[in-house]
């Protein structure tokens, strides 16, 4: 091991002379008080990203107390939004949050898991490394101009196969999901948008995750006789369904949050509609839209009180998640591979 | 690691270059983006004209702008496209407040149809914004455009999704002109539309009607000039379509009858030759300025804004305030002094 070293994917390269010598390390930052400086300004780091997550959930707390003291917890539940005569409740936009997600999280998840698993597991090396590139590229782009994108490409495209629907002999228009008036704009122009925003989050997470699936893994699958379908069902992706479950999650706290965009392409009208067609409004979408402009503290206490409905909401799905990942550790221990 | 000398000196400098020009005297606002071009075109004009005085202004919206001025007190001046209402002059922490209007805006009908040159009365606009009117072939349209062919399509409505003093204007002209509007709507920078979709600012209204076939949507008049939309006459209260101009829409504000504090809207103003969804856009502004300095030297700006500086109004296309109202607001100005 002396003539070794670890290379970043954590493989031994032989051969290669250590950076440092013993004798280095007694010279530059030896001795107690380096480790207790290091102690104290990692220390006082930690504490600071703590305490910043404390003083926004102080301030929408503090801020929202005005909304929640004049119209009660019914708050929550009201669909009424009237600025004018200073009635406000929260429940389209959380419905609207609610819808818009689900539509972009049921596209961008199969998507990205099975884009993840062709890369790692089908695709040759060179294909591989371009789709990955050109998806962390679509990370980087800001979410305003994907939502002008949106406004120009995306809804026109959406309009044609809501006429499409419209007019087809099938009489699919008489579905719950599929009534009402060709718009382009709307939920489903919104999922689309967020399926797109998501997409790097889990394909990378994904294929991550993938990539950590020990060769043993694969060599026993194959032992055992099994084709390259049953290899990455039966054996890979069980293997790594936590990490994916993770990957989800942060596609999902992308999503729910996302303003700008959303804001450009659906609609927003605080109504709850049942057709992925119909116009609607989601939290983070009505806090852009009427901060800059509320007419009254208590408008403002209303939109910081929505702000903080999206906090808790995020902070439950996450909870949840865990303890849904503690429930099936448990339940699946025997088959967990430490 | 060693930090090279100049970064430190570097830093120094960065930090001890504003003291160096301590004698200027700063001047802050806050209020509306609808006045921001024209603003900022004053600000630079008059800084060149007057170097010891420099004025920034953000434009963080009417409402921010309101309470930066009258409760945070973190700005010398506000800045509005509606006018404060009674409640907000009382729980004012400032007082008195001033309002003193800059310049005129109007705001017009846009809508994407095949058909050019549609006319509307306020009555028809206002039922098309409650829902009444749905088909563009509906009789009361075609009262409007006497022998058009219109065509059997639906009409999809498009207003404002983020509050703003273009919608204030809108809705307060619809209410004026329609009593079941005002009761079921009203007036505000952000309403409860019966219908619509909402696009954010006049870009978002715009788009979402540029891309609609059938949509109808309201924008400023300066946003359309700029960009080169076509838009809708607006019938008057003296019963003739006029379409909004630089020149009807300062029409508005010299037939209108305008009270001592200058909070008054000029929508469906009577008179001839007027365009009737106009509007003041004001600054607030207080007499009891701590600063002496300060407040002469805002006090000459506003006088050179209202007068010289009405010229750098037309050539970015919003309207200038007509003479009338320059004369009384000279006056005014003086308690200021």
């Amino acid at each position: 091991m002396d003539d070794a070293v670890l290379d970043s994917t954590g493989r031994i390269t032989p051969g290669q002379i250590l950076p440092y010598r013993a004798e280095d390390l007694q010279r530059q930052g030896s001795g107690r008080s380096a480790d207790r400086v290091f102690r104290l300004t990692t220390g006082l780091c930690a504490a600071v990203v703590g305490a910043l997550l404390l003083v926004v959930i102080l301030f929408m707390v503090k801020g929202s107390a005005l909304a929640f003291r004049d119209h009660g917890f019914g708050f929550m539940f009201s669909p009424e939004w009237d600025p004018t005569n200073q009635k406000y409740g929260a429940l389209t936009f959380l419905y609207g949050t609610a819808y818009t997600s689900l539509i972009g999280m049921a596209i961008a998840l199969p998507l990205g898991v099975f884009t993840a698993v062709a890369l790692v597991e089908i695709l040759p090396r060179g294909p591989a490394k371009l789709i990955s590139l050109a998806v962390e590229l679509l990370a980087a782009i800001p979410s305003v101009l994907l939502g002008l994108w949106g406004i120009f490409e995306l809804v026109p495209l959406v309009r044609r196969f809501e006429i499409y629907i419209y007019k087809s002999p099938t009489g699919l228009r008489h579905l719950p999901i599929f009534s009402g008036a060709p718009l382009g704009v709307g939920y489903l122009a919104a999922g689309l948008i967020l399926a797109i925003m998501a997409l790097p989050f889990i394909l990378s997470v994904t294929r991550e995750v993938l990539l950590q699936v020990p060769a043993s893994q694969r060599e026993a699958a194959y032992a055992l006789g099994a084709t390259r379908w049953q290899a990455i069902w039966r054996f890979i992706l069980p293997y790594s369904w936590k990490g994916i479950f993770g990957a989800g999650l942060l596609g999902l706290a992308r999503v729910l949050g996302e303003t700008m965009a959303v804001t450009m392409v659906i609609g927003n009208t605080p109504q709850i509609k049942a057709s992925l067609f119909a116009s609607g409004y989601t939290l983070a979408s009505v806090i852009a839209n009427e901060f800059t402009e509320a007419p009254s503290e208590l408008a403002i206490s209303a939109l910081i009180s929505l702000g903080l409905i999206l906090l808790v909401v995020t902070i439950v799905l996450n909870a949840g998640a865990r303890l849904m990942i503690l429930y099936l550790n448990r339940r699946m221990g025997t088959r967990e591979v430490k | 690691m060693r930090i090279p000398t100049f970064v430190p000196a570097a830093l120094a400098l960065l930090l001890l270059t504003p003291a160096a020009q301590a004698d200027t005297l700063k001047i802050s606002g806050a209020g509306g983006t609808f006045i921001y071009p024209l603003a900022s075109k004053w600000f630079n004009d008059y800084n060149k004209l007057h170097p010891g005085v420099q004025i920034n202004y953000q434009s963080i919206g009417s409402g921010g702008g309101i309470r930066q001025f009258s409760q945070d007190r973190t700005v010398d001046f506000g800045e509005t496209d509606g006018p404060m209402t009674d409640q907000q002059l009382q729980e004012s922490k400032v007082k008195p407040i001033m309002h003193l209007p800059m310049a005129l805006g109007g705001v017009v009908p846009v809508y994407n149809l095949p058909v050019g040159g549609i006319k509307f009365s306020g009555v028809t606009l206002a039922a098309i914004y409650l829902g009444r009117i749905v088909m563009w072939d509906d009789p009361a349209i075609a009262r409007d455009n006497p022998g058009m062919k219109l065509p059997s399509e639906p009409i999809t409505v498009v207003h404002r999704a983020d509050g703003s003093g273009t919608t204030y204007t809108w809705v307060d002209y619809l209410s004026k002109v329609s009593g079941e509007f005002k009761g079921k709507v009203g007036v505000g920078t952000s309403v409860t539309w019966p219908v619509g979709l909402g696009g954010k600012g006049n870009e978002g209204v715009s788009g979402l009607v540029k891309q609609t076939p059938g949509s109808i949507g309201y924008v400023e008049l300066i946003y359309a000039l700029q960009n080169k939309i076509a838009f809708s006459p607006v019938k008057n209260a003296a019963g003739e379509y006029v379409n909004a101009s630089l020149a009807s829409v300062s029409g508005a504000a010299a037939t209108a009858n305008i009270p001592a504090d200058y909070r008054v809207s000029i929508t469906n103003a009577p008179g001839k030759g007027v365009y009737p969804i106009s509007t003041f856009t004001w600054i607030l502004a207080t007499p009891a300025m701590q600063d002496g300095a300060k407040k002469k030297a805002l006090h000459d700006f506003l006088v050179w804004a209202v007068t010289k500086g009405q010229a750098a109004s037309i050539g970015l296309g919003y309207a200038p305030l007509p003479k009338s109202v320059v004369q009384r607001e000279l006056k005014d100005l003086a308690k200021l002094n």
